[in-house]
């Protein structure tokens, strides 16, 4: 009687043992050449990939008898979303044929063998034309190789709430030529409008992610004339002046009671709870975030804000001191990589055109209010008349900058967070905050691989 | 001898395997991603140097130890020794309400229970609440006492392992020797501790081995409630090992945390059982 039971323990041991080489080929469920799987993230209020990927699915299985499309959504923050998919990447049964993935991690994820280039695909596809060119760099690696797909771009500013300033008898529209403008502006909306209302929320301290690190710090260290990486020397920066003023400002703010409690910023859901409710509710002036915070108040969101054209006004961040270009921003932007583990990168492939196609290009622009990379969709009256900032929001093209998008580049971004956190909590003054930081990134790329900057 | 080789094989490929995999793995640099995903090298003992230079690391580890003593060896042995004494002689119904309640918090899932105390605890939680009604002042308590808000829920989470295990080994007491002792004139104090807790002593070296191990591990509770912060105020090893390997990708060194933690557990275990070890029956 016991002996059946024993005899299937054993073969489960011993194929536990054995691992992935005993269950091998056979059994890989990822690994059909009919199926193309395809992971993406559908967290807080960002719906639009997950609406993109169910048409897609729909249509091209309709199209292609036989053909599955696996969706693979994943409800987690950003830098889970990060951890899952990558390890994903390191089974080979799990590994996904398509990935939505945020371009700056596309270099370490090019490093660690887990995307395809996919430059022959690229150049026999007629729609390639229709990209903008300045998208590329965030897609091609160091390697010279096209690693993937910009689905969209975004930049970074300050919206601001038309209706208070006016309580506050602030002169519209608000245009700041420098930090002390932006200040000046948030010390008088504390001082008219009293306590019920944030006057400026800048995202700071690890909770929020890469967030804080570029919607909040980089967008003022990008307006000093420092910044993280210098390109000239391929070196990190460390010591520069424009780091320590960029963390005095965020002291400033927090310490003066400008920004929310430190308590409320540092919720990892903070981005949600403002865009969905705080703002909508007048009860943030000044927010420093990203072109697609509209996509929290369109009609097809989970709290639609039909009002915000009229309320909401978009000012350009200004540099430091006001000096030239006068005005700064940072973008990024997601893209379809291709995993490198994928059995059939032509069917994967097809199925990345079709989710590229004009049609859904431009639906995505509007439901993810991202300014669009293809320019036929950008020049679109079907786009343009949708996002009243939409051409405010891409003039910032312009000024902008992008992140140094090296393999290293998330772990330095977790310093810089950590850094703002330990001067809004008051565990660090910005200089202390700064050295930290200095120490923290000479033991991750060496002492070889730093540069002090000005 | 052959039917324990099946036995034997899972016990190697579930247990040994993984230990194995972290001593192996904390001796190299494999990380989530970047080249070192691609190509992962033996880097000997570079995690194990940078463990030790690494002040995240220290207060970690002193979280950790304050985190079991509070929450494991004080709050939860010590209220679960009350509960079982306090329960014994008690009729059916004390009983099973008492039980019922301390045992229903255990079964609750961890991230179940973290929830139910942040919703306790948060700004605008019952806690502050009931305080408000008694006009006294109200706060964050995950934001301005991390660690003892974890703690409290740990021990209610908890209590009621050690309250069962104490309550079995209560029941193995000879009644007549207790009786002796009142006899002698003791009073239920004393004879509670020159009676009870001497030959409890095999109990509580258990319970504590059992409750030290739980609570060094506890992850999901803590994340749930603080993730660790603000700051670093409540970043206990499992959190820095996710930190590490998960967050930073780096999976060389959290599985160097990870070592940390086992070596930790493993001599404060060593220390329990020395010191209660039960004296020899003559």
């Amino acid at each position: 009687m016991t002996r059946a039971p024993l005899r299937v323990a054993a073969v489960a041991a011993a194929a536990a043992l054995l691992g992935p080489t005993a269950t091998g080929c056979s059994l890989r469920p990822g690994h059909d050449p009919d199926t193309v799987t395809v992971v993406y993230s559908h967290y807080g209020t960002f719906r639009a990939a997950d609406t993109l990927m169910r048409k897609v699915k729909e249509e091209f299985e309709a199209e292609n008898r036989g053909v599955t499309v696996e969706l693979r959504p994943i409800e987690a923050p950003p830098e889970d979303y990060q951890a899952q998919v990558n390890l994903m990447n390191q089974s080979d049964d799990e590994a996904p044929d398509i990935i939505y993935e945020d371009s700056f991690t596309i270099n370490q994820n090019v490093d660690a063998g887990y995307l395809a280039p996919i430059d022959h695909y690229w150049e026999e596809w007629d729609e390639a034309k229709y990209y903008q060119e300045q998208a590329d760099a965030a897609v091609i690696a160091l390697d010279g190789k096209r690693y993937g797909v910009m689905v969209g771009t975004d930049t970074r500013g300050l919206w601001y709430n038309t209706r208070l300033f006016e309580q506050a008898g602030i002169e519209l529209p608000w245009e700041p030529e420098s930090w002390d403008e932006v200040l000046g502006t948030a010390r008088e909306l504390k001082r008219e409008i009293g306590d019920d209302v944030t006057p400026l929320n800048v995202y700071s301290g690890t909770p929020m992610g890469e967030a804080a690190s570029m919607q909040g710090f980089q967008m003022l260290l990008s307006g000093t004339g420092d910044g993280l990486f210098d390109e000239e020397s391929r070196r990190w920066v460390v010591g520069s002046a424009g780091f320590a003023d960029s963390l005095r400002f965020i002291d400033t703010i927090y310490s003066e009671g400008l920004a929310l409690d430190p308590q409320d910023a540092l919720n990892a859901n903070v981005g949600t709870i403002n865009n969905e409710e705080r703002i909508p509710a007048g009860e943030i002036a000044i927010s420093l975030d990203g072109s697609w915070i509209t996509q929290s108040w369109i009609a097809t969101a989970g709290k639609p804000w039909p009002e915000w054209p009229r309320t909401m006004g978009f000012a350009p961040m200004p540099t430091q001191h006001g000096q030239a270009p006068g005005t700064t921003s940072m973008s990024g932007g997601w893209t379809l990589a291709l995993g490198s583990k994928s059995v059939n990168p032509d069917l994967a492939w097809e199925v990345m055109k079709h989710t590229l196609s004009k049609e859904n290009a431009t639906q995505f622009a509007i439901e993810g209010a991202q300014i669009p990379v293809r320019v036929d969709v950008a020049e679109s009256a079907e786009y343009l008349q949708v996002n009243p900032i939409a051409e405010e929001a891409a003039a910032l093209v312009e000024v902008t900058h992008f992140r140094p998008a090296y393999s290293e580049y998330p772990r330095i971004s977790l310093a810089i967070q950590e850094a703002m956190e330990a001067v809004m909590l008051g565990d660090a003054t910005p200089g202390q905050a700064a050295r930290a930081y200095d120490d923290r990134v000479e033991h991750l790329v060496g002492s070889d691989n730093i540069t002090s900057g000005g | 001898m052959l039917p324990l080789v099946p036995a034997l094989l899972l016990l190697l490929s579930f247990f040994a395997g993984p230990i194995l995999w972290t001593v192996w793995a904390s001796l190299t640099n494999a990380a989530l991603t970047g080249s070192a995903a691609a190509h992962t090298e033996f880097v000997g003992t570079a995690n194990f140097q940078r463990l030790l230079a690494d002040p995240a690391f220290f207060n970690s580890a002193l979280l950790t130890v304050v985190f079991l003593v509070a929450s494991g060896v004080v709050g939860q042995t010590v209220l679960g020794l009350v509960l079982a004494l306090l329960m014994q002689n008690r009729g059916a119904a004390v009983r099973m309400a008492v039980g019922g309640v301390v045992v229903g918090a255990w079964v609750v899932p961890e991230v179940v229970a973290g929830f139910v105390w942040v919703a306790f605890l948060e700004r605008e939680g019952t806690l502050n609440g009931l305080l408000e009604a008694v006009g006294a002042p109200t706060q964050n308590w995950l934001y301005t006492a991390p660690l003892l808000a974890v703690v409290l829920a740990n021990v209610w989470k908890g209590t009621a392992f050690s309250m069962m295990s104490y309550s079995a080994g209560l029941a193995e007491i000879p009644t007549d020797l207790k009786e002796a002792a009142r006899a002698d004139g003791a009073g239920p104090v004393q004879v509670v501790w020159h009676v009870v807790l001497p030959l409890l002593r095999r109990t509580v070296a258990t319970t504590l081995l059992l409750v030290t191990l739980q609570t060094v591990q506890v992850f999901t509770l803590i994340y749930v409630m603080t993730a660790g912060g603000p700051g670093d105020r409540s970043m206990t090893l499992p959190l820095l090992m996710y930190r590490e390997a998960l967050r930073f990708g780096e999976l060389g060194y959290g599985t160097t945390v990870a070592l940390a933690l086992l070596v930790i557990a493993g001599s404060l275990s060593a220390l329990y059982v020395r010191a209660l070890r039960p004296e020899e029956v003559r």
